[in-house]
């Protein structure tokens, strides 16, 4: 194989909205989570655990989970992207940060619905 | 007539004799004529005749005299000498491959301007007369046109830095928007495929360097920002 530069992978759209569309989520779940906080003032273990094992918040707090490592992933891309200039290397510490992320997301739906 | 003194420390390299590029220090006389660093500098290549850098219309059209001024890319010859803290440092443009002193290689620059295809692509036959526009979808373009390709921009930008084989750069990517954004032209689709990319579009960050530096107070920021808009709604 000749080694010349090849670009035009014809993607990117999507992460780019990926992006933006996590970063609200996670925002909005931030004021959510505030609000609840503010409100309740929970103290102590059983306190914490009710917040977290009402049905909405558990969807909320997975789909803040899901939403950070989604953003994660898109963010830790482009730095790799951006300075690790060898392909394979690249390729490795790219599967190993979806491995990573994909593994914190099953522990974290887990710990939720453990609560 | 008054005259002043001023000082400079000026970026050296010549690769004949040259182990290492070094810093070389200048200092000139100017007189209240001298209002534009481009005219201090012709003054410096008089002193010294290895003094080498680019120039040619010494208003702000061809782009040639773009260098790092302390520390910010910008033309020589619309760079006011007034507001240089002294000693002005100069240095040639960051990022790209220097061939001597103040003089770059441009090369990968304009390969990268000619990726966009930088020309009308309109293959109806042309109208007895020229191709018309309105007022309001010429109005889209002004803002791009003007454009001197001085590289002001892209040689600021880190994305640009990192990777210029594979970053088409502000100063493209402006570019591509003023044909995507042209009614005349009929290859927008093809436009916009050939930016969909995670490395020619999508390394744009939006740091802002390219308008912060832009000598013509172009903005290639919103430009590749509409690019991108235009994406999202042909996706959604």
């Amino acid at each position: 194989m000749v080694n010349r530069v090849v670009v035009g992978a014809g993607y990117g759209l999507k992460d780019w909205i990926a992006q933006r569309a996590t970063a609200v989520v996670m925002a909005v779940y931030t004021l959510i989570l505030l609000a609840t906080l503010g409100a309740l003032g929970p103290s102590g273990f059983e306190a914490w655990r009710s917040i977290f094992s009402n049905g909405f918040m558990q969807f909320m707090t997975f789909l803040f989970f899901i939403s950070l490592f989604w953003h994660v992933w898109i963010g830790v891309r482009d730095i790799l992207m951006d300075y690790i200039w060898n392909d394979g290397l690249r390729l490795v510490l790219m599967i190993a940060v979806v491995a990573a992320l994909v593994g914190y997301a099953g522990w974290a739906a887990k710990i939720l619905w453990r609560l | 007539m008054a005259t002043r003194t001023m000082q400079f420390k000026i970026y050296r390299y010549d690769p004949d004799k040259d182990n290492a590029p070094y810093m070389q220090d200048f200092s000139i006389e100017i007189d209240e004529t001298d209002r534009k660093l481009l005219d201090v500098l012709t003054k410096l290549k008089a002193q010294d005749d290895t003094l080498s850098y680019r120039r040619s219309c010494r208003e702000g059209i061809c782009g040639s005299d773009a260098m790092n001024i302390n520390g910010k890319n910008g033309l020589a010859c619309l760079t006011e000498i007034k507001d240089l803290k002294q000693p002005v440092v100069l240095r040639p443009l960051p990022g790209l491959p220097v061939i001597r002193d103040l003089i770059v290689d441009m090369t990968q620059f304009f390969k990268q301007y000619h990726s966009i295809k930088p020309y009308l692509i309109n293959n109806t036959p042309p109208p007895e007369r020229e191709r018309l526009q309105s007022p309001e979808d010429r109005e889209e373009l002004n803002g791009l046109y003007e454009c001197i390709l001085c590289a002001c921009c892209s040689t600021s930008c880190p994305s640009f830095w990192w990777n210029p084989d594979k970053f088409v750069g502000p100063a493209g990517l402006l570019n591509a928007y003023r044909f995507i954004a042209d009614t005349r032209d009929e290859a927008t689709n093809e436009r916009l495929d050939n930016l969909e990319d995670p490395y020619r579009l999508f390394r744009c960050h939006t740091i802002m360097n390219c308008v912060d530096v832009c000598p013509k107070g172009l903005n290639p920021t919103k430009a590749i920002g509409k690019i991108k808009e235009m994406m999202v709604r042909r996706a959604i």
